[in-house]
């Protein structure tokens, strides 16, 4: 199964149809979700305005989670079953995933100091969400720290799933431990205790960030098998050229 | 055992052996991880405030009308509804900072009171717009906020 889904003829024809469906959800949600998150949502009772930060900081960390989950999981699949494209798969989400998971850390900070009174504190959502950034930079660093690119991607993909450790870390912290960041108000027992008219921009802007990593996932990917086929030919047009001379 | 599935296998261990060692250090290290202490937490670990002369910070709700204001300081009760903390803090207060709301404060205690050098507000998971918590105060359907 995975080898059908790995062939990258069959990726391409695949995307080529899907691909501008996926960037109109992710229009369509954005629009949507950023007119009901800053125009026509209730204020907080606490918060009043503030609240409005959540629609930004939680779908990032969402996908910052979600991105690590899945890029660790395709190194899984590089590292076991040596499959070539999910080695650019996981290459393809490890910025965008970085770029959330640094988007959940400022928002979040933003958000912190008019509410608690503070930018920053090393509770255990805050560090651990700190380190889910700087596992992300690692993969990106050590992918690129080689002279043969095959072993930066095993090196890298041994760091990824290193680091899957800390996703129920970053999840669980808040209900382990006491912390100044409060618990989870959606994915808990006994549902979520956030109103329905904040539920909806909320929803509807994660579903727009998803779509929209999706469509730069697939670009990506789209990129960087180009890139490889024209590595391929410029070598094959270099041999062609040594043969002629020898 | 063919190569793929010995990969997966070493995968598989080494994952379950790196969780197995990260819960053992997060169990072992569970004293600097927990941001906060609740007064109880303080009495059933320390036994008395006395014997705590390190910085630390304690958290829970701002016990309703105890606020008091004495020059520039305010003197507050932190309380976990079943031990309290008396805290006196001269400093800025976070906006959500008012009666019944959580806050943490950081400071060290002397002869039973807590001079706190920094309090920080913490809210809750609830969400909602201010009509929907006014409706739910008046039908006494209330929660309060502890956890």
């Amino acid at each position: 199964m995975f080898d059908w889904l790995a062939n990258p003829n069959r990726f391409n024809r695949i995307t080529e149809k899907i691909q501008p469906y996926i960037l109109l959800i992710a229009i369509i949600t954005l629009i949507s979700g950023l007119y009901f998150s800053l125009f026509d949502s209730p204020k907080d009772y606490q918060q009043g305005d503030a609240v409005r930060i959540m629609y930004v900081h939680v779908p990032s960390a969402w996908l910052a989670s979600f991105l690590y989950f899945s890029l660790a999981i395709s190194c899984v699949f590089y590292l076991v079953w040596k499959h070539p494209l999910a080695d650019l798969v996981s290459s393809s989400m490890a910025p965008i995933g970085a770029l959330f998971s640094a988007l959940t850390l400022v928002t979040g900070s933003l958000w912190g100091k008019p509410m608690w009174g503070t930018w920053w504190v090393w509770d255990a959502r805050l560090t651990s969400m700190l380190v889910l950034f700087f596992f992300y930079l690692g993969y990106i660093l050590l992918s690129n720290a080689f002279e043969r690119k095959i072993d930066g991607s095993k090196t890298a993909s041994v760091l990824a799933i290193v680091g899957l450790i800390n996703l129920p870390i970053v999840k669980f912290s808040v209900d382990w431990w006491h912390t100044l960041h409060q618990p989870a108000s959606i994915i808990k027992i006994g549902g979520p205790s956030i109103d329905d008219k904040m539920l909806l921009p909320l929803i509807l802007m994660i579903f727009a960030l998803s779509f929209f990593s999706l469509y730069m996932i697939i670009l990506n990917v789209k990129t960087k098998l180009i890139e490889k086929k024209c590595e391929a030919l410029l070598l094959k047009s270099n041999l062609e050229e040594m043969s002629k001379i020898g | 055992m063919n190569p793929k599935f010995r990969r997966l296998f070493i995968t598989i261990i080494i994952i379950l052996t790196l969780g197995l060692a990260t819960k053992l250090i997060l169990m072992a290290l569970e004293d600097n991880i927990v941001y906060f202490y609740t007064p109880n937490d303080l009495i059933v670990k320390f036994g008395d405030t006395q014997n705590i002369q390190n910085k630390i910070r304690i958290g829970g709700l701002v016990l309703e009308s105890s606020i008091k204001k004495e020059d520039e300081k305010t003197i507050f009760i932190i309380t976990d509804k079943k031990k309290e903390v008396k805290v006196v803090f001269d400093g800025p207060l976070p906006d959500l900072f008012r009666e019944g709301q959580g806050v943490v404060a950081e400071g060290i205690f002397k002869n039973s009171n807590f001079i706190a050098s920094e309090v920080l507000a913490k809210h809750d998971e609830n969400y909602m717009p201010p009509e929907v918590a006014d409706a739910l105060k008046k039908n006494n359907i209330w929660k309060d906020g502890s956890d």
